[in-house]
Formats: structure tokens, sequence, C-alpha cells
């Protein structure tokens, strides 16, 4: 019998050889010392509850689930994971009343959009702010994504029958963002892929990614989203498209998240899962489409790396076909998180951390001058936005800006 | 530190031997109002009580091959849970039938269980599966036994405080090198201080020896004889806990067929082979032992196959031949408590050995009560059984508990320091500093390293891993012995001292890594290399055998 040949353990935990390039890492255990940083909270942390779950120390919940011990651990141990895990499986409070609220996109976005003017009205009302402080604890200083009144999947049904007209077709996973705040991200998903010769068509059904569930706790709800969106990915692979997304987050979570936190499986699918970023250079890069710009457009822009971009290894393909548009003159940063990790910043008790472990960044990101910068996740621009004044948008939206829309079908023969 | 007072010259006992045994038996005799010299030549648990499985028999693994045993066990394991609180573990065992072992073994097995008085109380396979996930499913029966887990580097520690709380005195690094004679009886001993090489004369009325293997040496130097057979037991530290019930195989005891949760590891013991006497300085696990205790362990828990090994060591079990037998071969079981003065003409002298780390305190007593019948001394009851040690204190803990009360979220280090030394946790000072962590795998404090340095006899980094854990973790050593040797450094005013010091607890562990030294051990120790030996060039500061700097 074979023994000895390769030690398993979950999340590889006994990988671990204590290095502690992880927690020289972790923008939390940089600023905030009651958080005892990933190798002691994952880890070291897992020994002593596989002896007994009492010793789940509370202070994980600081954990950003940011992934940036995972991407510098030289022995590859998944280390948010066993954090997250610990989470999931040992802290027995119920999540809050706010927690709940801020977990739930969907239900809030389906009701918010119902009545948009007037939530948007409220939300950014100071009374109304001074309440969510006080009473729901999200802290004061944010302001919620003002809310769509017609959803993006109520757009795109209306487009339904032009892009099936399209021979090439791609499933676009939109988001929460995209369908009941933002939709003109969406639109401009739309309009590049259609330039390059895709149409877009919206999975048969699509919920939240999961990503506030799980990092709410919420977690047999988000299995059962999880569950309904990778059956929904199952059916668009099996009718030949592949599946992608404008938000980094969203797109992380379906592909590592589900199969490493919720148990979710979905090894047939999860090379079918990608960034519209990423496709989009992976196309041109190949040679198989081409882009043709605006003549005369100019502008000064950074890439911002989320967390999650990083973790994927992709935020070289977002940087890079920023690069590709002539006139944009690009100013690098370092990749550091700007501290908002989704619904973690909303939460007055987080936010001073927040603001701390982003404070790096902002500062880059003022001294590089830039007229955009540009990101893949909707909550780094909120943070980002909110921290510096800066404008931030999506590479695709800077594409759907700087091409000659008409021009590109041309090029690539579309009529 | 107690360690550098000048004992009185004079004292009612002398204990040999700060193990189980020993502690135990300063611990009897100063509650019972001698006064009490422990001595000691290395530090607290060096020997056989150091380095066995740390498991809370229940007594059914000698059920059926010696009763006797048998009976004492569950009679001790029932008291260690009372006075010993915090060193327990009550997690349970199992005896598990595997398909290649019959069930026919089971019966008896369990018969004699009952006997003894040990409720052994047979379950469905698939019970013993849902009670201890990690058991191999294929097994075809399972005995519920009142196994647990023993932290002995613990029980040993408290039974010497206690015995200081009683007025004893204790001197660790200290050999009896010579007795103190007048005629036919021993009334003192030599001690030479292994630090400064001092010899010291300590007068005493009788001198108990309880120095396990080393034993023999010390009857040879009072001038007769007993018989020991060294028998050698290795085991493997595995990286984590693997069980969380005892899982014991149900046949008649052979190799590695008990595996221990420890603590945050588990332990697969042991195996058993005759060493030569000479030999028992020098424990070393040969890649047979290694091979044997795998390729049995994992079949009674298969996830060993893949877990990862924190190191392999072996400890020698004291077994002494039976007075009775002439040939000198045949070994006594049992508790062996021999009054020189009987047996060879030698008055003031007591030899306590044979038993178990199980029965330390049976035979504390039986040692004490010898003592007591000696000086003549009536109606001082021995009390052991019923007054807990120091750190189960149950009015203590009344006041750890308002402690922790006031601590709503308590931290894995702070939880995992009272699992370690109960009540008395209560005396680990906190604050800013005394918070930082030291040994993170094992969640050790800087305070806890006080509390340790000025109440736990420690001199030494080893010394400090016996009573904290510091350095037993997955990183062995690697990230916290540096941390503890800066602080040891600072208390003890020699930071040249802390250094070498450093050298040899590094070279300690990596001697008990290097028997399973592959996959992350292997990656593990080197990382522990470039750290120590490449960056810090610490290899300049080692020992020689003979201890002298080089």
């Amino acid at each position: 019998m074979e023994y000895q040949v390769k030690n398993i353990s979950a999340n590889d935990f006994e990988q671990c050889i204590k290095c502690t390039i992880c927690t020289v890492y972790c923008p939390v255990a940089a600023v905030n010392t009651a958080y005892p940083g990933p190798k002691q909270a994952g880890p070291d942390g897992e020994r002593y509850r596989l002896k007994n779950p009492e010793f789940y120390n509370n202070a994980l919940k600081y954990c950003l689930n940011c992934k940036r011990c995972e991407v510098s651990c030289p022995n590859n141990v998944r280390i948010g994971d066993i954090i997250q895990t610990a989470r999931i499986r040992y802290d027995k409070s119920a999540p809050k009343l706010r927690d709940r609220m801020l977990a739930s996109t969907d239900f809030m976005g389906k009701v918010a959009t119902k009545m948009a003017p007037v939530v948007n009205l409220m939300l950014g009302f100071s009374p109304v702010k001074a309440t969510m402080h006080g009473v729901l604890g999200i802290d004061r200083h944010r302001t919620f994504p003002r809310y769509t009144s017609t959803t993006f999947e109520k757009w795109m049904r209306t487009k339904a029958p032009s892009q099936a007209a399209f021979s090439k077709k791609v499933a676009y996973f939109h988001g929460c963002y995209v369908n009941y705040n933002y939709p003109q991200l969406g639109k401009d998903v739309v309009t590049v892929l259609n330039a390059v010769g895709y149409g877009v068509q919206l999975l048969e059904k699509e919920r939240c990614c999961g990503v506030a569930k799980i990092s709410n706790r919420l977690i047999d709800s988000a299995k059962e989203d999880a569950q309904l969106n990778i059956d929904s990915i199952r059916k668009a692979v099996k009718a030949g498209m592949e599946v992608v997304g404008a938000s980094s987050t969203c797109i992380f979570t379906m592909r590592d998240e589900y199969p490493h936190l919720l148990g979710v499986d979905n090894a047939d699918v999860r090379d079918d899962i990608s960034l519209v970023s990423v496709f989009l250079y992976k196309l041109i890069d190949s040679g198989k489409v081409k882009l043709a710009f605006k003549p005369g457009f100019r502008c000064r822009v950074t890439y911002h790396t989320p967390c999650h971009m990083q973790k994927l290894g992709w935020g070289i393909y977002s940087s890079s076909l920023v690069r590709m548009i002539p006139g944009v003159e690009f100013e690098p940063i370092d990749s550091l998180c700007c501290g908002i990790a989704g619904t973690y910043g909303f939460k007055k008790e987080n936010y001073p951390y927040s603001q701390a472990i982003g404070k790096e960044l902002f500062d880059q990101i003022e001294r590089a001058r830039v007229d955009y910068v540009v990101t893949d996740c909707e909550t780094c621009k909120w943070q980002i936005e909110m921290s510096t004044g800066a404008t931030v948008i999506n590479p695709v939206s800077l594409l759907a800006m700087a091409i000659d829309v008409e021009a590109t079908k041309k090029l690539n023969g579309i009529k | 530190m107690t360690d550098h007072i000048k004992p009185p010259k004079r004292y009612d006992v002398v204990v040999i031997g700060a193990g189980a045994t020993g502690a135990g038996t300063a611990r009897d005799c100063a509650m019972r109002g001698l006064k009490v010299l422990l001595v000691e030549r290395l530090d607290f648990t060096a020997g056989a009580t150091g380095r066995n499985h740390g498991l809370l028999h229940s007594g059914a693994r000698y059920a059926v091959t010696d009763g006797e045993s048998a009976t004492e066990c569950i009679k001790e394991n029932m008291i260690l849970r009372r006075i010993a609180a915090h060193c327990v573990e009550e997690t349970g065992g199992l005896f598990v039938t595997l398909p290649e072992d019959s069930l026919d073994y089971q019966k008896t097995f369990v018969e004699s269980c009952l006997r003894a008085g040990i409720n052994a109380e047979v379950i469905d396979p698939a019970e013993a599966l849902r009670l201890e996930p990690a058991v191999n499913p294929d097994i075809i029966g399972a005995v519920k036994v009142p196994d647990g887990a023993v932290d002995p580097f613990r029980l040993t520690t408290a039974n010497a405080l206690a015995a200081r709380q009683n007025g004893a005195d204790i001197l660790t690094y200290h050999e009896v090198v010579d007795f103190i004679r007048s005629g036919n009886r021993i009334c003192g001993v030599v001690l030479r201080d292994h630090h400064t090489g001092e010899l010291t004369r300590v007068e005493c009325d009788i001198v108990v020896n309880a120095a396990g293997i080393w034993g023999q040496r010390i009857v040879e130097m009072a001038g007769a004889k007993i018989n020991m057979f060294p028998a050698k037991g290795a085991l493997l530290i595995f990286g984590h806990r693997v069980n969380n019930v005892v899982i014991n195989r149900c046949r008649k005891p052979a190799d590695a067929d008990i595996l221990v949760p420890g603590d945050t590891i588990s332990l697969i013991g042991t195996t058993s082979s005759r060493i030569p006497y000479d030999q028992i300085d020098n424990m070393t696990v040969t890649p047979e032992e290694v091979d044997v205790l795998l390729r049995e362990g994992i079949k009674i828990a298969p996830s060993l196959a893949y877990t990862r090994i924190l190191r392999a060591y072996a400890g020698v079990r004291p077994l002494i031949a039976s007075d009775d037998d002439p040939s000198g071969r045949s070994i006594s079981r049992g508790i062996v408590c021999l009054d020189h003065a009987v047996r060879d003409g030698i008055e003031g002298f007591v030899t306590i050995s044979g038993g178990k780390l199980m029965t330390y305190r049976l035979m504390a007593e039986w040692a004490a009560d010898m003592v007591c019948k000696k000086l003549g001394i009536e109606g001082k009851k021995c009390m052991t059984a019923e007054i807990p040690l120091p750190g189960s204190d149950s009015s203590d803990s009344k006041e750890a508990h308002s402690r922790k009360h006031h601590i709503i979220d308590m931290s894995t280090d702070q939880r995992a320091a009272e699992g370690r030394h109960g009540s008395l946790s209560s005396e680990i000072p906190t604050g800013d500093v005394d918070d930082a962590l030291v040994c993170e795998c094992e969640a050790v404090s800087v305070g806890e390293v006080n509390f340790a340095i000025d109440k736990l006899h420690v001199n030494n980094l080893i010394n400090l891993r016996r009573r904290t854990r510091m350095g037993m973790g997955t990183c062995q050593g690697g990230l916290c012995a540096c941390r503890a040797a800066a602080i040891l450094g600072d208390r003890l005013n020699c930071q040249q001292k802390a250094l070498y010091d450093l050298a040899s607890f590094v070279n300690e562990r990596w001697k008990g890594m290097k028997p399973v030294a592959w996959g992350q051990t292997l990656v593990e120790a080197q990382f522990t290399s470039w750290l120590y030996e490449g960056m810090c060039g610490l290899d300049r500061y080692q020992n020689n055998e003979q201890g002298n700097k080089q």
C-alpha cells in the first residue's frame, strides 16, 4: 500500500510551513491589531478548531476575503477558504438584520427598482443615513448606488431578436449591479460584443452570484442561488456559448467559491466562465477580431487590480486590453486592496479599517492624475470614487467609448 | 527562581527523579507534613513520563492479560478526572475489531473489562463511525470504554507545584552522584549541579528512588542490584487532530494499535523492542519502526496515510524483574515498591518502580506509605486522591470563570492557555506586550512564557516547551524558538547562553523530524535551517556532546 505520498487536508491547511508571508500581504492585519492575520486565523487556528470548535475566534469576521493571502502563499494553502469555512461552520450567531439586507441584493434590488426615484431620494437624505448608521449599523459615509427604474434584464428583452440574429453568441452574466443599478455597463458590453460579431444572450435564469450572502453567512440561500446559476450556465455551455461577466467578483465567486465554500460542483463548466475583458483580449490577441478606434480619442488612465482579479491572475488581461487603445496614456499603479470588500466596508464597525486599508491605493491614484481609473469590480469603483473623487469605469466601458462601432463592425465583416 | 535557592542541608525525604512518579511522591510526602527535596538530573518529565502516548487508560488494554493492572487503571482514571481535570480530556475510547482480527477476542475482552470494573459497552460499528469518523469504516466490531487523554507534562508540573505549595523544595538539573552513608544506612545524597558543576551534600532520613529506568543505576550506586529491562516504544505525532476519540485495536496488545488525540495533535503508537541497558540514553526511531507504525496505524484510521507527520520519538518503559524469580527474567507487571532494608540490608532507601503513568499516584501513595512506616509516622492519611492538583482547583476555577466572564471574546491563545494551565491561567499576565504571541502554532503568549519562567521552573527552551507546548506545533520551533530565546535571554540575563540554548533546541527539534523528514515536514525543516543556519549563522553556537561550547 502506498502511503504518505502526499499530504491531503481540507483546503490544504497542512501544506502551511508557517513562513508568514500571507500575514505580510494581508491588508487587514496591517491596519487592525484585533485581527490575528491569515496565518493564525487560518491554518494555525484550524488545528485548534479541529480540537474543539470553541476555539473559534470571533475576530475572523474582520477577514475581507480578498484572498491576497492565497496569492502570496508559496504552498497553495487555501487560507482565505479556511477562514471563510470556519466563519460559516463555527460562528453560531444569527446574521443581523443589516447583514441580511446587505446580502439580499436580488430582493433589495427588485423592491428598490420598482420605486427607484423615491428610494434614490431617500437613500441620499442625511436623516435617513443617520438612522441607517445608528439603527442598522450601515456607515453614514457610504452612499448606496442609485437604483434604476428599468432593469437591464427588461432592456435586454427588447433586444432579444437582434441578439438572436448573430451567428456567434455569448451568454452574459450581468450581475445585480448592472441589473438594478447601472444598466449602462451592460449596454456597453452589448455594444462592444456586438461590434466584434457576438450576440449577447441572458442566462435562462440568473440570481446574485452569492458573494454577499457568503460573506454574511446566509449559506443555505447562497447555495440555492449558486445551484440555480450553475444549472443555467450548464445549459448555456451545452448550447455552445461561453459565459462572461463584467464583474470580477461575480466571476471569481462562480468559478472558485462555489466548489470551495458552498460545495456546489462546477468542474464541468468552470473553464467556460470568464470575464468580458479576458474574452475580448484573447479574441484580439489571437487576431480573431479587430477593433477600429475613434480618431482623436485621448485619455490618461490607470488600472486598479481588484483583489479577486489578482486571485484570478487576470489583471494583466484587463490592463493590456486598456493599453491596446491608441490614445490611452497608461499610468501603472501597484496592486493594492481598496478596502471595501463588498458589503464589508458598508458596516459601521469596519468603515475605519476599510479606509485605512485603501489609503495607500487612494494616494497612488491621486498621484497618478488620470482621467479614468479602470477596474473590473463595481464595489472597488464605489470605494475609489468615494475616497478619491476619481471617475472609475469598467474596461468594457472604456472600450465602448474608444471604439468606432460602425468601423469595427465593418472590420469584422458584420453588417 | 526556586532552582537557584540554596536548599537547607537537611530533609526528611529526598525523592530522586521528577517524572510523574517522583513528583507525585514528593507531593504525597509533602502533604503528609514531611520536609521533602525533589531532585532531577535534567528536567521534569525528561524520561518515560514525557515520552508516551498521553493516554488516560481505562485499563481496558490490560483487562485480558493483567486484571490487576486493569483494576488499578480504572480506579486511577476516575481519580485523575477529579483531581487533574485540567490535564485530562474526556474523549472516550473505542476498541475496534478489524476484518482481519477475530470477533471472538471481543467477547473475552468485554468480559475481562467488566470483571475489572471497566464499563465496556459493545456498540454497533456504524455508531462507532458516528462517534469517531476517522475510524476505519470496514470495522466489524466496536466497544466503547472510558479512555481519555492526559497531558503528562501538565500532570507532572502540577504535582511538583503541589509539592512546592506544601513546603517541598525542587532542584532540577541536579544529579545524584553519590550517597552519604553511615554504616549500612543511607543518610543523604551528593548532588552535582549540571549548570555549575558544583557539588552539594544534602542529608536526609530516607531517599526514595523514583528514577524510572535510570533507577537501576541509583540502586547500584547504593550497593544493591535490581534487574531492569528497557523496552523501547516508538510513536509518531501527526500534525493535527485526526481523531477526537481514542481508537484502540481490539486484539492482543501489539504494535501501533492505539491512536490518541492529544491537545492539537494525534499520536500513533507504540512499538515495543528490548534494548541493551547501556542504550537507554540513546533513543532514536528507526525507519522500520516508522514503517510499522504507519502500516498498522492506517488500518485503524485510514487518513493517517496522508496526514502530515510532525515528528517521531521513542521512550523507554522501565520494566522491572520480579523479585520472586531467581532467573531475573520474569517481568513484574504491576507496581514494585522495594524497601531495601528488608531486601538488601540498606537502611533509609526505597525504590518505587514498575507501574505506569496511569498509576503514578498510586505508586506515590505506596512509596509515601512506606516512607511514613519507616519513619514511624502514624495517622498521616494519603490525601492525594481527594485534593485537586493546582490548576484543577474548583474554587480557583470560579475566580477564573468570573475573570473569563469579562472577556466576552476570548482569543484562541487565551482559551489555549486556559486549557493548559486550568485555573492557574488567571495568573498569566495580560496586556499589550504580554498578549503578543511567541508560539503561533500552539498559541503561547509572551505572558504565558513569563508565567512559566516565574512559576514553573523554566531554565531553558526545552523546559519552556514542556510547560507550555511552545515549539511543539507545526513549525517545530521554526518561528517561536528565537522569540522565546530572546525572552529567556532577557529574563536570565545572559544572551550568550540563550544563543547556545536556541541552537540546541533547534537541533533537538530536528532530531524528532529526521525520521519522518519527507513532504512538508522536510520543507519545514529546510525552511528552519535557512532561517537559523543560513540567515542567522546559528550553527556557530553548537554545544558538543560534552556540553562544552565550541
